[in-house]
């Protein structure tokens, strides 16, 4: 913890392409995030460590207060900023396409916002100004990064709101926020964020606050644009559905820390680690008996403040007292390979986990 | 126009039925106009040029009628007209109202507007900053600084301004000069009275516009415009700002109506003539119609006032305009 430094403080000079700058566009490498509050030190991230490929969409799944949304903002930069942020303590490295972030100097980071990295938010209506129209909102998010005058950007936000699927951008684009439709919304959210071109979109829960009818709907736009502008997509969620429809990889979150992370297909084909057991188990399915309950995951979310020892879900986990010792009370487990590119930490062993999994948990599911 | 006919009518029954149903007799009120120990034929006399020997609706009437097409007054002798509108004439000095007020007003407007743009633009700037880095020393003592604002009467810092500024060290003029005469010299002597008016109110607006920002730097579209890559002024001020202020422009907007109607203590402290002043001296002499005067006009200036912060928070709120 000692390497931790005060953001307020680290206001470092930019680092100028160093030998270790990954060849990866994104790569998060241990990656802390900090809050000390009157109660303690919220660790809200804590080592976290992944990357994400251009074209490549990887999803961050974990239930609420797992860390997802405070490492999204942290890649944006978005946490150090306002009252708060003076005290945010932030250590570790984020790549973006050769250029480190964590200790890059606030305003380098600030002309990248909106420009190589966009954000998506979950509720469109709030995350929208209330008293500006969608087309200038638009307009302004492209004139902070284009030089053009406001003709020009205006024409470049209607195009994005007929790309995004609005009827009419043209008229459309002089309407207020709260005069479109939570679908329409988010379409025109995505058209804010998508209007520089970013390399990396990162979409916070962007269908969360959708009707069902919707979500599908504007999951098909972010692929498709996806597709158009090859940008990588970090997508954070706890809808497991969302994340086989849209998602190349998975990564699993659990108490800030990464429990589990592989390709979408290894992650609901062969998941080892039991917190995605039990997110899996907690998924409706179509194809399930109706008289079979969900099974919740048992017990509360961790504090991130006293952080349970060894395992963070020990406390809850059925399996805790499988391995030898007190192991999983003692001993933080570190990721391990168990398969190609699928990662895991967990005390369990791999016949262990493999019985569990074929013999007790796919039955169920 | 229905809301001023009802005041007017509150108004006048405020000041005339009021003391009638406490006691008060036209009788004695007439008695108050005339020297010591009248005769019963001086209390009628003035009883019946000043019109209070008839019925209260009648009195009313005239009064209404007045201020619409004027009025004309029979003096025995001759007759005197008062055009409209018309608001009487003081029981004690027999001028007209309504000039008095309008020759006065220029004084209060200068006084209340001054005052205004400086309250809104310090209040408003020590709000935001306050806001951006609560709890913090800056914060702490413009806090201070504020709580000391609203606390302190206006009869204490004003004499104070007038102590130190004028005696002490006169650097601003005693006398008020007409902006059309001279407008150096017009802010130069209103000065020190603006400044303990806007002490006053900057105070409160500082306290509102920093709670205000303090809840909208918190909202999510503010997070949607650091994300955009704004440079954090633009954030605050284009983003955070203008949603901070539309209940300020409501505050505001009554604030400024209600000063235009007079302010009472300052004009006094400052001897500026202004409407508020002429109040002061009217209740002094209890001299009904010009304190009915001040009393309509600032109702006046009131309504006029909702009704410009109503169109201007349409303005301001694309949620409240009627589609």
């Amino acid at each position: 913890m000692t390497e931790l430094s005060k953001t307020g403080a680290a206001v470092g000079e930019p680092v100028s392409a160093p030998s270790d700058a990954p060849s990866t566009f994104l790569e998060v490498r241990d990656l802390k995030v900090h809050f000390p509050t009157d109660d303690g030190l919220v660790k809200s991230v804590d080592g976290l460590s992944f990357s994400v490929e251009k074209g490549k969409t990887l999803s961050i799944v974990g239930e609420s207060g797992s860390g997802k949304s405070v490492t999204s903002l942290a890649i944006m930069g978005l946490h150090r900023l306002g009252a708060r942020g003076k005290n945010v303590q932030m250590s570790g490295e984020i790549w973006l396409d050769g250029q480190e972030l964590v200790n890059a100097d606030p305003d380098e980071v600030r002309k990248l916002r909106g420009r190589e990295m966009a954000m998506i938010f979950q509720d469109p209506l709030s995350a929208m100004h209330p008293y500006y129209t969608i087309g200038s909102q638009i307009v302004e998010a492209y004139r902070v990064h284009h030089k053009v005058d406001k003709k020009t950007a205006r024409k470049r936000a209607i195009e994005m709101l007929d790309r995004v699927g609005i009827p009419e951008p043209a008229k459309r684009a002089d309407s207020y926020p709260h005069e479109f439709s939570g679908g329409m919304r988010q379409r025109a959210m995505i058209a804010m964020a998508l209007v520089n071109n970013p390399e990396l979109l990162i979409a916070d829960e962007p269908t969360t606050a959708l009707d069902v009818t919707v979500q599908a709907q504007i999951l098909d736009l972010i692929r498709d644009l996806q597709k158009e502008f090859g940008s990588a997509v970090i997508l954070i969620t706890h809808d497991l559905g969302v994340v086989a429809e849209i998602a190349d990889e998975v990564l699993v979150m659990y108490g800030g820390r990464c429990v589990e992370r592989g390709a979408v297909d290894e992650i609901f084909e062969k998941p080892q680690h039991p917190y995605t057991w039990g997110l899996l188990g907690s998924m409706p399915r179509i194809d399930r008996e109706t008289s079979d309950r969900l099974i919740p995951v048992k017990g509360q979310p961790p504090s991130l403040i006293n952080v349970p020892s060894g395992c963070a879900f020990h406390p809850r986990c059925p399996y805790a007292d499988l391995p030898k010792g007190d192991v999983t009370r003692t001993v933080r487990p570190e990721l391990q390979l168990v398969g190609s590119g699928h990662y895991t930490a967990c005390h369990l062993s791999q016949e262990d986990r493999t019985r569990i999994w074929t013999e007790e948990i796919a039955p169920k599911l | 126009m229905i809301l001023l006919l009802v005041v007017s009518a509150v108004t006048f029954a405020i000041f005339f039925l009021l003391p009638r149903m406490a006691g008060q007799t036209a009788d004695q009120l007439a008695q108050q106009y005339i020297g010591k120990s009248p005769s019963k034929a001086d209390i009628l006399a003035v009883k019946h040029n000043l019109g209070l020997d008839q019925p209260l609706y009648v009195q009313y009437w005239h009064f209404i009628k007045g201020i619409v097409a004027g009025a004309t007054y029979d003096l025995g002798p001759t007759t005197a007209h008062c055009n409209a509108p018309c608001f009487g004439y003081s029981f004690k000095t027999h001028e007209a109202v309504w000039p008095q007020l309008t020759s006065r007003l220029p004084v209060t407007v200068s006084l209340a507007a001054g005052a205004a743009v400086m309250w809104l633009i310090s209040g408003v700037a020590v709000g935001v900053v306050s806001a951006l880095k609560p709890r913090s020393f800056f914060d702490r003592a413009f806090m201070g600084v504020a709580l000391a604002g609203v606390s302190l009467p206006m009869f204490f810092t004003g004499n104070l301004a007038i102590l130190l500024f004028t005696y002490q060290w006169p650097i601003f003029g005693r006398t008020y000069v007409p902006f059309t005469e001279n407008p150096a010299q017009w802010a130069n002597t209103l000065f020190p009275a603006w400044c303990s008016l806007a002490l006053l109110y900057s105070a409160i607006y500082a306290r509102l516009t920093r709670s205000g920002m303090l809840e909208t730097m918190n909202e999510d579209f503010i997070r949607t415009a650091r994300a955009k890559g704004l440079r954090e002024r633009n954030v605050v001020v284009r983003h955070g700002l203008r949603a901070a202020l539309t209940p300020i422009i409501t505050v505001f907007g009554m604030d400024l109506g209600l000063l235009l109607g007079g302010a009472l203590i300052t004009e006094t402290v400052f001897s500026l003539h202004g409407v508020g002043q002429y109040a002061v001296q009217a209740i002094d002499d209890n001299d009904l119609p010009p304190i009915l005067g001040v009393t309509l006009l600032a109702a006046f200036f009131v309504v006029i006032a909702n009704l410009l912060v109503d169109l201007l928070y349409a303005a301001a709120d694309p949620r409240v305009r009627l589609s």
